[in-house]
C-alpha cells in the first residue's frame, strides 16, 4: 500500500527555457490532455451534444416545413428551394449556438476551481484554452456530420467539387473557433454558470438578424445593413456559394469580399478573444 | 534538500475595500516536515496558501517554497508542489481513473505511467471500487480522497493541503493522516490548514496559530501547550484568538 507514496519527490519535468520547439511540442501535448478531458465528458454524457443539435432540428422543422412555404412564397421560390437556402444558416446557427456552451462550461470550471488547480500545474496557460478550442471545433466536426446527414433527408445536398464543399466545411469551422474563444472570454468574465445562461438570449438576435433564416432581402433596410456585417451573414453567404446552394443576398462590397472576409474576420477576432483570455487568466493571479 | 521547503517573510495582502487580510505574515517550514497552519474562520490561511501556491500575488514581502520565488519563478514552484484547495477541484462528470490520469499526464507522465500511478493512488486511497464511477456520483469523503490522490500524482516537494480532512469520516481521515505521514516519510513537506486541533496536535511537527492576518504563536504542539500551561490544544486556540472553536464549544 505504501509502495505509491515512498517514492522520493520529483520535480515535473520541463521544456527548457530556449528550446521553442520542445516548449512548442510540451504546449501541444497539454492541448491535446486537455481536449481529451472535454471531449471524454461528451462521450460520458451524449446528451449533452444531442440537446445541442435540438435547436438545429427544430429550427429545420419550424422554418423548413411549417413556415418554408411562406418564406418560399415570399422569396418567389418553392419550399424545396428555401429548405436548400435554409440548412447552411443553420449549420452556422449551430455553430455560433456552441458558445453557450462553451462559456458556461468555463465558468463552471472556474467556479469549481478546477482553472485554479490547473494553474498550479506545471503546464502552459494557453493549453488550458486551447485544449479548451480544440475540443469544441472536434464537437463541431461531428454536429456538422449528423447535420448534413439530417439535411440530406429534406432535400439539402451540395452542388460543389469535394474542394469546395471541404472549404465550406473549413469556414463553418472557423467560425465555431471564433465563438469558442469568444466563449471562453465571456466564461472568465461572467460571475458563474448561471449567469452565463441568462446572456445566452443574446446569441439569438446574433443568429437571426443575419442571413440565416430570415432572407436578408425580407428584411427592413436598417436590420439588412446590419444583417450583412454580421459574421455569421458572410460565413453563410460563403457557404452557400461553395455547396452551391441558393444564396438570397442583395450585392454588397461585404457580399463580394465574402469568402476573404469568411476566413479573415474570425481568425483575426479570435485572436484577440484568446489575446484577452490570456491576460485574464494571467491576472486572475491578483 | 535541507533548510527550509517554505520561506514567507512580512507577506501582506489586502483586498479592495476591506482592511488588511494578511499583514505582515512569517513563515518558516523545515523540509521534510509536517506544518500546521491554524487559525479561526477568516484569518488568512486559505489567502497565505493561495499566495505560496503562486495563485495569488501577495502586496508586500516575500516567499520561496521549495527554493524558488512564488513571484518570480511561479513556474519554478508549480513543478515542485502539490495542491488540495479548500473546496474539491475534480472534474464531476470523468470518473475517478479519468481524472486522476489527466492529471497524471499533465504532469507529464506517458500514457502507460499515467495510467499505473491512477491505478495506484485508487487503491491507496481506497477508490478502487468506485474507479470508474463517475465522481458526481461520489460521496464528498470519497471526493476529497480523489482530490488528495490528485495533489499526489508526482510526490511533490511540498504539498499545500487547505482543510484537508474537513467533512471526513474518522476512518477516512485516519487514511488522509497516514497518506500525509508516508509522504513526510518519504521527504515531502506538507503545510496543512486545519479546524481540528486534534489533527494539529496529531499530525504536525510544528503549528503556526495564525489570526487576524499574523502570527499569534508558534511552535511545536508540545511547546505550544506548555506555554499557555495547558493539556489541550483547544485551550491554547482559546487563549490566543479569544474564539471558541468548534471542537471546543463541543467538549
Ligand atoms: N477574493 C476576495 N475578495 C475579498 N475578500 C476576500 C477574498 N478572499 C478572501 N477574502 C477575505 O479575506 C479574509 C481571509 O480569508 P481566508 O479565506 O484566507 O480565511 P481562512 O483563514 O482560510 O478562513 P476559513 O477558516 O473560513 O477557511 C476573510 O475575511 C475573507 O472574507
Ligand atoms: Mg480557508
Amino acid at each position: 500500500m505504501t509502495t505509491a507514496i515512498t517514492t522520493a519527490t520529483t520535480t515535473t519535468p520541463q521544456p527548457h527555457r530556449d528550446r521553442p520547439l520542445e516548449r512548442a511540442r510540451w504546449v501541444v501535448a497539454d492541448t491535446w490532455v486537455v481536449a481529451r478531458r472535454h471531449l471524454l465528458r461528451l462521450v460520458r454524457r451524449p446528451d449533452e451534444l444531442l440537446g445541442t443539435l435540438l435547436v438545429p432540428v427544430m429550427a429545420v422543422v419550424m422554418f423548413g416545413f411549417v413556415f418554408g412555404d411562406a418564406l418560399g412564397i415570399a422569396m418567389g421560390v418553392p419550399s424545396a428551394d428555401y429548405r436548400e437556402f435554409l440548412l447552411p444558416g443553420l449549420f452556422a446557427l449551430t455553430m455560433a449556438f456552441g458558445i453557450g456552451t462553451t462559456t458556461i462550461a468555463v465558468a463552471s470550471d472556474v467556479r469549481g476551481g478546477v482553472l485554479d488547480r490547473m494553474q498550479t500545474l506545471p503546464m502552459a496557460p494557453v493549453a488550458v484554452l486551447a485544449g479548451r478550442v480544440l475540443a469544441d471545433v472536434l464537437t463541431a466536426v461531428v454536429e456538422l456530420g449528423l447535420l448534413m446527414g439530417l439535411g440530406s433527408l429534406v432535400g439539402w445536398q451540395w452542388h460543389g467539387g469535394a474542394g469546395a464543399v471541404a472549404g465550406a466545411v473549413g469556414l463553418l469551422l472557423l467560425l465555431r473557433l471564433m465563438f469558442s474563444s469568444v466563449g471562453i472570454l465571456l466564461g472568465l468574465l461572467v460571475s458563474g454558470p448561471e449567469a452565463a445562461m441568462k446572456y445566452f438570449a443574446l446569441v439569438f438576435p446574433l443568429a437571426l438578424v443575419a442571413d440565416t433564416v430570415v432572407p436578408t432581402a425580407l428584411m427592413p433596410a436598417w436590420l439588412s445593413g446590419i444583417a450583412a456585417w454580421n459574421p455569421l451573414s458572410i460565413t453563410v453567404t460563403s457557404t452557400r456559394e461553395l455547396f452551391g446552394n441558393p444564396t438570397a443576398t442583395p450585392t454588397s462590397w461585404v457580399v463580394e469580399h465574402a469568402s476573404a472576409l469568411a476566413a479573415g474576420l474570425p481568425i483575426l477576432l479570435t485572436s484577440l478573444c484568446v489575446a484577452l483570455a490570456l491576460l485574464r487568466f494571467r491576472r486572475s493571479v491578483r | 534538500m535541507t533548510g527550509h521547503a517554505i520561506l514567507a517573510e512580512g507577506l501582506r495582502k489586502h483586498y479592495r475595500g476591506r482592511g488588511p487580510v494578511l499583514d505582515g505574515l512569517d513563515l518558516a517550514v523545515p523540509a521534510g516536515t509536517v506544518h500546521g497552519l491554524l487559525g479561526p474562520n477568516g484569518a488568512g490561511k486559505t489567502t497565505t496558501v493561495r499566495i505560496l501556491t503562486t495563485l495569488l500575488r501577495p502586496d508586500g514581502g516575500r516567499a520561496t517554497v521549495a527554493g524558488r520565488d512564488v513571484t518570480t519563478d511561479r513556474a519554478g514552484v508549480r513543478a515542485r508542489i502539490g495542491v488540495v484547495g479548500q473546496y474539491a477541484a475534480v472534474d464531476d462528470v470523468l470518473t475517478g481513473r479519468q481524472n486522476l490520469d489527466m492529471y497524471a499526464r499533465l504532469h507529464h507522465l506517458r500514457a502507460r505511467a499515467a495510467r499505473q500511478r491512477a491505478s495506484e493512488l485508487l487503491e491507496l486511497f481506497g477508490l478502487t471500487a468506485a474507479a470508474d464511477r463517475s465522481v458526481g456520483h461520489y460521496s464528498g469523503g470519497m471526493r476529497r480522497r480523489l482530490d488528495l490522490a490528485v495533489s499526489m500524482v508526482r510526490s511533490p516537494h511540498v504539498l499545500f493541503l487547505d482543510e484537508p480532512t474537513t467533512g471526513l469520516d474518522p476512518r477516512s481521515r485516519i487514511a488522509v493522516w497516514d497518506a500525509v505521514r508516508d509522504l513526510a516519510r518519504a521527504g515531502t513537506t506538507v503545510l496543512l490548514t486545519t479546524q481540528y486541533l486534534e489533527e494539529a496536535d496529531r499530525l504536525c511537527d510544528r503549528i503556526t496559530v495564525v489570526d487576524g492576518g499574523r502570527v499569534a504563536a508558534a511552535g511545536s504542539p508540545a511547546e505550544l501547550k506548555d506555554r499557555a500551561g495547558a493539556t489541550h490544544l483547544d485551550d491554547v486556540f482559546l487563549d490566543l484568538t479569544g474564539r471558541p472553536t468548534l471542537t471546543g464549544a463541543l467538549r
